[in-house]
């Protein structure tokens, strides 16, 4: 039945090749935490714990039992749904992993458009006119935008725009303290305040956003903009774009119809490479802003040895991952019918 | 309370105050309420009830802010600006009046007849009762700390009537009454509690940890763990005079950078806990109180496990080497107090701890005194710092490692990550050279000597036995501070430990707080917010 779809039986099929990737990402982060340097019962007993206490500790947090017997526990908790309590937070992990990814999402992904939007058209324009301002523009932008580290960004940026211009909104977060945050639908912020018509916050939200997109964009237009660059001069000097000009085909035709629907398959592919590495450079950034994400979750989580939620962090980065994977495999068969699932 | 506040009624709970609320959609931060305060903070508040395991030290706040304890401690002006708690003072907050009897082994208390919880129930000798079984039955630092008042017992807690508590002890202790007024011993409305806890969470600890159930001046409005906290007073508080601030918003701000531009722009009121670099620099623009810590002291110590620092001589030389000035200076940035340059000579009947040393940085002395140890030739050591605390171990380490290089003592730097410092240093004691910053919460020489000097006690990570000491410490523990007998006994503590030198005072830190209209900040022991004293300017 389902060869009449072959779409639908490629995506189940990659989601069927998805799950022992996720069970060994379920093995290797159980064993990794377990093999962090450092005691977490002893952190988490407190400064001032006696050896008594400690004991405790350890076996209010399962840490007692032998490994496979805790990997049995974990997994069968798992399986419930139930990936554990951080010790950080205090709160089960799914419900950070809830507030936090989205957050991390909505500024990534922001950060990804935003970058798009000035990358693409200049990489366009730098490979359409190469030599001019354009093309030297274009290569500043992308050494500038490489070399600069993005928590140096961030602070330069807060300094500049907030501190002596006062333009920008505090770098409090998401949300300044007098909005309060949208109902919980999503957990995009600008999504969620949309939704219910709250364009207030909506508005409040988006002034929050664009430092910390800025900084990232900054960050993640470089690779973009040379990607494009480069794959549009490489697209635009092959045998059809020159038989399209001289079939007499309009430019914009020629340009966009042809010569820049074949760059685009590398463009896309490096939007992924780069979206998975903005989401891990997310943390600097976070961290500046005040950004509640992902990111600085995983981190201070791993300083203290918080198993469960490096664990719950682990593996919703594997899941999107492969998630993100998909995405990009059914792009490409959008952009370029040659490309099919049934090659693969 | 806090999970389940729906935006609508959180907005209705605004709309019922009395004054203008900050909540209103779209204010701009700078038309806030003139009883509204941000305050911001580096570290994570991730648990509402102190006496649960893993319970951050910033969310020790909601403990002081949210409930009451028996009694609390007095006020004082501060060194370095504003105000201090008065360790010397012991004023009511639940307690009305207290007796204790001749014997020093029965404490009673008399409960004020007004003090309510947030629920409007009265609170009763039955609720401390619970909240005191509570404190010294989960175990871990709860059950610690009221150890150290000669707190062990849930038979030594009784209610003898709806407003009459009693405590018995095993022995009379000095520490009792101050120990009863730090964050641990808080009053929790127990029947609230039983209502509503699991039936296999007899102490509520699930509930507590989400929903504080207390009497104190300030109701917990929203937490998100990660972001803020927002506090909301409680007009009905009995504890004290009602603290003039309506309502306070925490945020959690990682980034020292951005909470020093937040504070300095004026857009929050308060930056609690800013490093010392910071503090030195916002000093002359905006208030910025540096606080000394009271019974803390940042030190170097020579661990006695390793054979060379078994050597009187290379210990001292070390004291004359280091370079005290130049630390204070880089590590500190000069807040808080120099600990070197003092007499050897102890006058009759001072105290005082953190004190002076009689070392001060000499280098000739610092090579005669190695050439007439066991080691003239030198020796190589590690020295260990936690990178948890690398702002100010790791300046103090390289000041360390240069100096004792011209005494030819070969120092390599060895870092240790924040979560094996603890095992490595405390508990296993196997670091030769390392930098400590222990500080007592119950401000007593002999409360330090305790912890610090005592042979296996647990911030003694130098492996020191002193037979004296043991005795000093033991004999001077519980001892009234105005017996003739304590003063002696301390200034011997003194004499010997500045000999032995097990930790050799660098000096004592402050906690820097820079306030942007905002006045009233109160320093306290447990070095965490006392919203209720503070007030907008």
């Amino acid at each position: 039945m389902l060869s009449a779809y072959p779409r639908l039986r490629a995506v189940l099929l990659r989601c069927a090749q998805a799950i022992p990737v996720v069970i060994g990402v379920v093995v290797i982060s159980f064993l990794l935490t377990r093999a962090l340097p450092g005691d977490p019962a002893v952190y988490f007993a407190g400064v001032m714990a006696d050896e008594a206490s400690i004991e405790e500790t350890r076996i209010a947090m399962g840490l007692d039992k032998p490994m496979t017997q805790q990997f049995v526990i974990y997994v069968g908790e798992l399986l419930r749904g139930d990936l554990g309590m951080s010790l950080t937070s205090g709160r089960p992990v799914a419900t950070d992993l809830a507030n936090r990814l989205p957050a991390s999402l909505e500024l990534t992904l922001t950060a990804l458009i935003l970058a798009s939007a000035i990358a693409i058209p200049l990489g366009i324009l730098a490979a359409t006119r190469p030599g001019t301002w354009v093309d030297h523009l274009c290569r500043v932008v992308v050494t500038a935008g490489v070399s600069l580290p993005t928590f140096f960004t961030g602070i330069v940026l807060i300094f500049v725009f907030y501190y002596l211009l006062g333009i920008a909104p505090s770098p409090l977060g998401r949300l300044d303290f007098i909005y309060i945050e949208p109902d919980h639908i999503t957990g995009f912020y600008l999504i969620d305040a949309a939704l219910t018509g709250d364009w207030e916050t909506w508005r409040g939200a988006a002034k929050q956003l664009i430092l910390p997109a800025g900084t990232l964009a900054l960050f993640t237009l470089a690779p973009l903009a040379r990607m494009t660059r480069a794959s549009m001069l490489g697209a635009l000097s092959s045998d059809f774009i020159r038989t399209a000009r001289a079939a007499g085909l309009t430019n914009r035709k020629v340009l966009y119809g042809y010569a820049f629907r074949n760059a685009l398959l590398p463009v896309v592919t490096t939007l992924g490479m780069v979206f998975s590495f903005a989401l891990g450079a997310n943390v600097l950034v976070e961290k500046v802003f005040a950004w509640p994400g992902i990111g600085s979750y995983a981190v201070e989580a791993l300083v203290v040895s918080d198993y469960a939620a490096v664990q719950g962090f682990v593996l919703a980065m594997a899941l999107l991952f492969v998630v993100l994977n998909l995405v990009i495999d059914l792009l490409y068969t959008a952009i370029d019918p040659r490309i099919g699932f049934e090659a693969s | 309370m806090t999970g389940t506040t729906t935006r609508r009624d959180f907005l209705k709970m605004g709309a019922a105050g009395a004054s203008v609320l900050p909540f209103l959609k779209a204010m701009p931060a700078s038309a806030q309420g003139a009883d509204t305060m941000v305050v911001v903070i580096g570290q994570t508040i991730n648990s509402l009830d102190l006496h649960r395991t893993g319970t951050s030290r910033a969310a020790y706040q909601v403990g002081i802010n949210c409930y009451d304890r028996l009694v609390s401690f007095g006020t004082k002006e501060a060194i370095g600006g504003g105000y201090s708690y008065d360790y010397s003072k012991i004023e009511p907050e639940l307690a009305e009046s207290w007796t204790v009897s001749d014997d020093g082994m029965t404490l009673t208390f008399k409960l004020k007849p007004n003090a309510r919880f947030w629920d409007g129930r009265k609170v009763t000798a039955q609720d401390v009762k619970w909240s005191f079984d509570r404190a010294v039955t989960v175990g871990g630092f709860p059950t610690v700390q009221m150890k150290a008042g000669g707190l062990e017992r849930p038979d030594q807690f009784i209610a003898e009537d709806e407003d009459t508590f009693v405590i018995k002890l095993d022995r009379p202790s000095k520490l009792t009454i101050p120990d009863l007024a730090v964050p641990v011993p808080y009053v929790i409305n127990s029947v609230e509690v039983q209502q509503n806890a699991a039936a296999d969470d007899p102490w509520g600890l699930e509930y507590l940890h989400t929903t504080p159930a207390g009497s104190g001046a300030y109701k917990v409005l929203r937490w998100a763990p990660g972001e803020q906290l927002v506090y909301e007073r409680n007009d009905d508080w009995a504890g004290g005079p009602l603290p003039a601030l309506k309502r306070v918003v925490i945020r959690e701000v990682p980034s020292p950078a951005t909470r020093r531009a937040l504070v300095e722009r004026g857009d929050v009121q308060m930056a609690f806990g800013i490093p010392d670099k910071d503090a030195a620099e916002l000093a002359d623009k905006i208030d910025v109180f540096s606080t000394p810590v009271e019974n803390c002291i940042h030190c170097l110590c020579p661990n006695f496990a390793f054979e060379p620092f078994q050597d009187a001589n290379v210990r001292k030389a070390i004291a004359y080497a280091v370079p005290y000035e130049d630390i204070f200076q880089t590590a500190a940035f000069g807040r808080g107090l120099p600990l070197y340059g003092g007499s050897a000579e102890i006058p009759e009947g001072d105290t005082q701890w953190p004190r002076k040393t009689q070392y001060y940085t000499d280098l000739e002395k610092a090579r005669e005194l190695m050439a007439q140890s066991a080691y003239p030739e030198g020796f190589e050591v590690p020295l260990s710092i936690s990178l948890d605390l690398a702002s100010w171990m790791e300046p103090t380490a390289l000041l360390v490692q240069e100096a004792l290089g011209k005494i030819g003592i070969k120092v390599e730097i060895e870092k240790i990550p924040g979560a094996n410092w603890r095992t490595a240093v405390l508990v296993e004691k196997r670091l030769p050279l390392h930098l400590e910053n222990f500080g007592g919460w119950l401000n007593t020489p002999d409360y330090y000597f305790f912890w610090a000097y005592k042979d296996g006690h647990l911030f003694n990570s130098s492996n020191y036995r002193n037979e004296e000491i043991e005795q000093l410490v033991d004999d001077s523990l519980h001892m009234p501070m105005d017996d003739p007998a304590y003063a002696p006994m301390i200034k011997r503590m003194f004499e010997i430990a500045l000999e032995d030198l097990p930790r050799i005072p660098l000096y004592q830190p402050a906690l820097n707080v820079a306030a942007n209209g905002a006045e009233g900040y109160e320093f306290w022991f447990h070095r965490q917010l006392d919203i209720r004293p503070i007030s907008l300017t």
